[in-house]
């Protein structure tokens, strides 16, 4: 086969930061190609380099694409000759249509009037395509996550689609919808469409890429092809950190101490369908050095759980009762959640967060500025050494702590969230998808940490789509669906095999 | 991803082109303000910078200045205030009632004033921050009501004039401190009939303070490693602003020394500055407007603070109208029409950003000079007011765009 894309030695520079470092590579026609590499090392900038969203001439080097030099100017350039990137952030309108998303931009019009009979009939074909049975005028806020992903990738083939760019399609998806997704990669293939994909669940990438590119750094380490012998997940891991990794899940010692926190009767209904109620009474409770996992499905209301007790961010009418060692604690705004000692991390980054605009700094203290200043008047040096350390206790890959968070890579940012709810030394850590977008070896890190605060005695309460993960880090899963907590496994019982009949046979 | 320090070399001789590019606003608004008083001293042959000029420019503009402080803490945190220009006619007015008609004490009066200024901010920001009713369409009405009420308030009269003492607010200066035998002995060396000491060591007190400080910042910079400002650049920036400092005070003081409003101006942008820069309240509005949600999440009571920033516009607003109404000595009805725009084009000339979250109150400060340096200059040069109109409409798209073009280059 021949080659679609061809990029050689591909180099982008930020200020302060060398992102990409004469990068290599070489797309066949017709095949899926995944592209992985630690957080930071460069993927996503090089597929916007490939897309013109950093135009020709802001980098070095050159893009053959179709036997032919490449110089795009933008996006739509790419497009016109096939190329559509699908980013990690959906960047659909929620409150227009399906049918008005897959053709926005891009409208089925005559003289200016759109023409709605035909609109809807090719939404209809493509949705079909794409194995999506909504009607083309449902509007795109009344969907999952994993629906919308598919009318993204139904938009990306209403342009006739050569090279179809997929960044971390599945993070935020849950496994039923991973599979139907990766399933209609592999059906594209079949006829004819090209595609990249990015992610850092390197069971998917075995199972659909035909090539594997692994970038280190902003440079290509190696390239495997699946067809010459099959490629395993430790030679992937191997070439992604650079040394092998004998475990996913470091060792720790399990000690459960007393009860740390202890929910009781927990209810919640939605904020907007005041009839429905998305928690029904929850109880739980967490050890001291004891991590929790909560398994469940999306949409089983894990979320919502763990927001509605920090603080009621999330639902209306919440009952229930909350103790810290014993005692029972008011939790009723985000300040008084975090002075009673709870800390939550959430799943959505960039929106719940972070504040993009500002410097990693400023985010690390925001949930804590007590913790660097007196009498209200903020200590700058306090502030710096502060982030400093968890700039190296985490890991973060930057110049320094005065860059925005905007331009740190998505694993990275992840670390900056987890960084300002230890500063704010919780006593019970509520992560919701920890290492959503995270390369195994941060994982590995991320997963340390845990280990680290639960050895100080503190609680982890843990949720998490990624079932090998609760089953490698908890000392006990809950399971939970429909808003109700159905079952409680120990760490010798749990298998992923109970949690999914937990699950069903509700 | 390879760190800066693995690039060193590269990357050592590239940084103060980085740097100049990250920095060019703050850069680009201090040397268009020079510029532009630079072509003013010359096209209108030295009137400028005549020491009553630059009396005059300092009053003129000092109740745009004071609101704008307000304004841009309402606009980093993700608001608007369009009610300003008739809250402060509206808080001239009600002086004007108070002192004039009804004959309270003008020390009594202020202090009501002040404290209706807040409570205006405190409806308006009632709507905003609990009931979440945007704040374009709450000032909005405020700013019809206030103007209805200053008319309604002065019966469609102008109310004048005010007791001496309440004009000292805006038209009065600070007495100099020193022996008159200083100034007197000074004078020739000046070449002036009296020299005002206390202007003259004000300002070679306040340049010192502020090249201090720079060297402290960059001293702690320089221990962190932070990406610091060229030393070139440093010291031509220092240069620049301690010598333009002094030479501005040497001017006051060959003529009548400080004014009032002028220690006023100074002394709230310096604690503005400072509850912005430094406190945790001012780190708090920022994280507010850059990401509300986010805000919250992290414990931070973001309505609380979005009341807190309309009643400081407000008080703020008051504090401007009782120095116009002192400044003009008398209240009119007109007061403070469409002045609003003035203060908000101030703030984004400043380089303040409409989505919130960024912004500076030194900025904002010079903004606004900056407006009134055009307004100033393009009226001795005799320019029609249309004309004026325009000019000032172009800097303010100018500024904005640059700001995004700015901002598209570095992303
Ligand atoms: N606009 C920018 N300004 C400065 N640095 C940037 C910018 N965009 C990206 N970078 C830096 O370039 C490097 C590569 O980032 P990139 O987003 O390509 O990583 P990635 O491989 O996609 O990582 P992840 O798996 O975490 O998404 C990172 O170190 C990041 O901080
Ligand atoms: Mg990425």
């Amino acid at each position: 086969m021949s080659a679609l894309l061809e990029m050689r030695a591909i180099t982008k520079t930020f200020p302060g930061v060398k992102a990409l470092d004469e990068v290599n590579l070489t797309v066949r026609q017709g095949e899926i190609h995944a592209l992985v590499g630690e957080n930071g090392a460069g993927k996503s900038t090089l597929m916007k380099v490939l897309s013109g969203v950093y135009p020709a001439g802001s980098y070095d080097g050159e893009i053959h694409y179709d036997g032919a030099l490449a110089e795009f100017r933008d996006i739509s350039d790419s497009e016109k000759r096939g190329i559509i990137i699908i980013h990690q952030e959906l960047a659909l309108v929620p409150l227009l249509s399906i049918a008005e998303n897959v053709f926005l931009g891009n409208e089925n019009a005559r003289n200016g009037v759109i023409d709605w009979q035909g609109t809807f009939q090719r939404t209809e074909a493509l949705l079909r395509k794409v194995g999506l049975r909504e009607a083309p005028t449902t509007l795109v806020d009344k969907l999952g996550v994993g629906k919308q992903q598919l009318v993204e990738i139904a938009k990306a083939l209403s342009k006739e689609v050569r090279l179809l760019i997929l960044d971390e399609p599945t993070a935020a998806l849950s496994e039923a919808d991973s599979q139907a997704l990766l399933d209609l990669m592999l059906e594209l293939k079949v006829q004819g469409v090209t595609s990249i994909i990015i992610s850092h669940k390197l069971n998917e990438v075995r199972r659909v890429a035909d090539t594997v590119t692994v970038i280190r750094d902003g440079s290509t380490v190696s390239t495997m092809d699946a067809r010459s012998h099959p490629i395993t997940e430790a030679a992937i891991v191997r070439d992604m950190v650079g040394r092998d990794m004998a475990h996913r899940y470091p060792e720790r010692q399990r000690r459960a101490g007393e009860v740390l926190m202890e929910v009781s009767d927990w209810n919640v209904w939605h904020p907007e369908h005041v009839d429905r109620q998305v928690i029904r009474s929850a109880s739980l409770h967490v050890r001291a050095g004891e991590v929790v996992g909560i398994a469940g499905l999306m949409g089983a209301g894990r979320t919502e759980l763990a927001m509605s007790l920090f603080g009621r961010s999330w639902g209306r009418n919440v009952s229930g009762t909350v103790k810290i060692r014993g005692q029972e604690v008011d939790v009723s705004k985000v300040d008084r959640a975090i002075a009673a000692g709870l800390a939550y991390v959430t799943e959505d980054r960039k929106s719940l967060g972070l504040i993009l605009e500002e410097t990693i700094q400023r985010n690390v203290t925001l949930a804590n500025l007590q913790g660097v200043s007196s009498g209200g008047v903020l200590n700058e040096n306090a502030e710096t050494e502060v982030s400093e350390k968890y700039r190296r206790a985490m890991n973060i890959r930057t110049p320094s702590v005065f860059q925005k968070v905007m331009n740190l890579s998505g694993g990275n940012q992840q670390k900056v969230v987890l960084s300002k709810w230890l500063f704010a030394g919780p006593e019970v850590l509520i992560l919701d998808e920890p290492t959503r977008g995270i390369d195994v070896g941060a994982k590995f890190e991320i997963y340390g940490i845990i280990n680290e605060l639960s050895a100080q005695g503190k609680g982890v309460l843990m949720i998490s789509s990624e079932m090998p993960e609760l089953l490698g880090m908890c000392d006990r899963i809950y399971v939970m669906n429909e808003g109700a907590l159905v079952g409680e496994l120990t760490a010798a019982e749990a298998s992923q095999e109970r949690i999914m009949s937990l699950i069903v046979t509700e | 991803m390879a760190l800066a320090e693995q690039t060193g070399g590269e990357t050592a001789t590239k940084s103060v082109g980085d740097y100049l590019l990250s920095h060019l606003r703050e850069y680009g608004l201090l040397f268009a303000l020079i510029a532009i008083m630079v072509f003013f001293q010359i096209v209108t042959g030295g009137t400028l910078l005549r020491p009553v000029n630059i009396t005059n420019l300092l009053l003129q503009n000092s109740y745009i200045i004071i609101m704008a402080l307000g304004m841009l803490i309402v606009i980093v945190s993700g608001n608007i205030d369009l009610s300003v220009g008739s809250v402060m006619g509206f808080i001239g007015a009600l002086a004007a009632v108070l002192i004039v008609n009804m004959g309270l004490p003008w020390l009594l009066t202020i202090l009501i004033c002040l404290v209706v200024g807040g409570l205006i901010g405190a409806a308006q920001g009632y709507w905003v921050a609990y009931w979440k009713i945007p704040s374009f369409i709450v000032t909005l009405a405020g700013m019809l009501v206030f103007r209805g009420l200053s008319l309604w308030l002065l019966e469609g009269q102008s109310v004048g004039p005010f007791p001496r003492e309440f004009q000292t607010i805006a038209n009065g200066f600070v007495p100099d401190i020193f022996p008159a035998a200083i100034g007197q002995a000074l004078a020739p060396v000046f070449d002036a009939r009296q020299v005002n000491v206390l202007a003259l060591i004000t300002g070679i007190v306040a340049a010192a303070i502020i090249v201090w400080g720079g060297m402290r910042k960059r001293a702690r910079n320089k221990a962190y490693g932070v990406v610091d400002e060229p030393r070139s650049f440093f010291i031509a920036r220092n240069v620049i602003i301690g010598a333009a400092l002094i030479f501005i005070m040497y001017k006051l003081s060959t003529f009548r020394g400080l004014p009032n409003v002028l220690i006023t101006m100074g002394v709230l942008t310096i604690i503005y500055a400072f509850l912005t820069e430094r406190t945790v309240t001012g780190r708090r509005i920022y994280a507010l407007g850059g990401n509300q949600k986010a805000a919250k999440l992290s414990g931070i009571k973001t309505e609380r603070l979005t009341f807190l920033a309309f009643v400081n516009m407000g008080i703020l607003a008051a504090a401007a109208g009782l120095v116009f109404a002192a400044r003009l000595n008398t209240a009119t009805p007109k007061a403070g029409f469409s002045l609003e725009l003035d203060v908000i084009a101030a703030v984004f000339i400043g380089g303040a950003s409409m989505s919130g979250g960024v912004g500076k109150i030194v900025g904002a400060v010079v903004g606004a000079f900056l407006m009134g340096v055009l307004n100033n200059g393009m009226s001795i040069m005799g320019i029609g007011i249309d004309y004026q109109q325009m000019i000032k409409g172009l800097v303010l798209l100018a500024a904005v765009i640059f700001d995004v073009y700015n901002k598209s280059k570095q992303g």
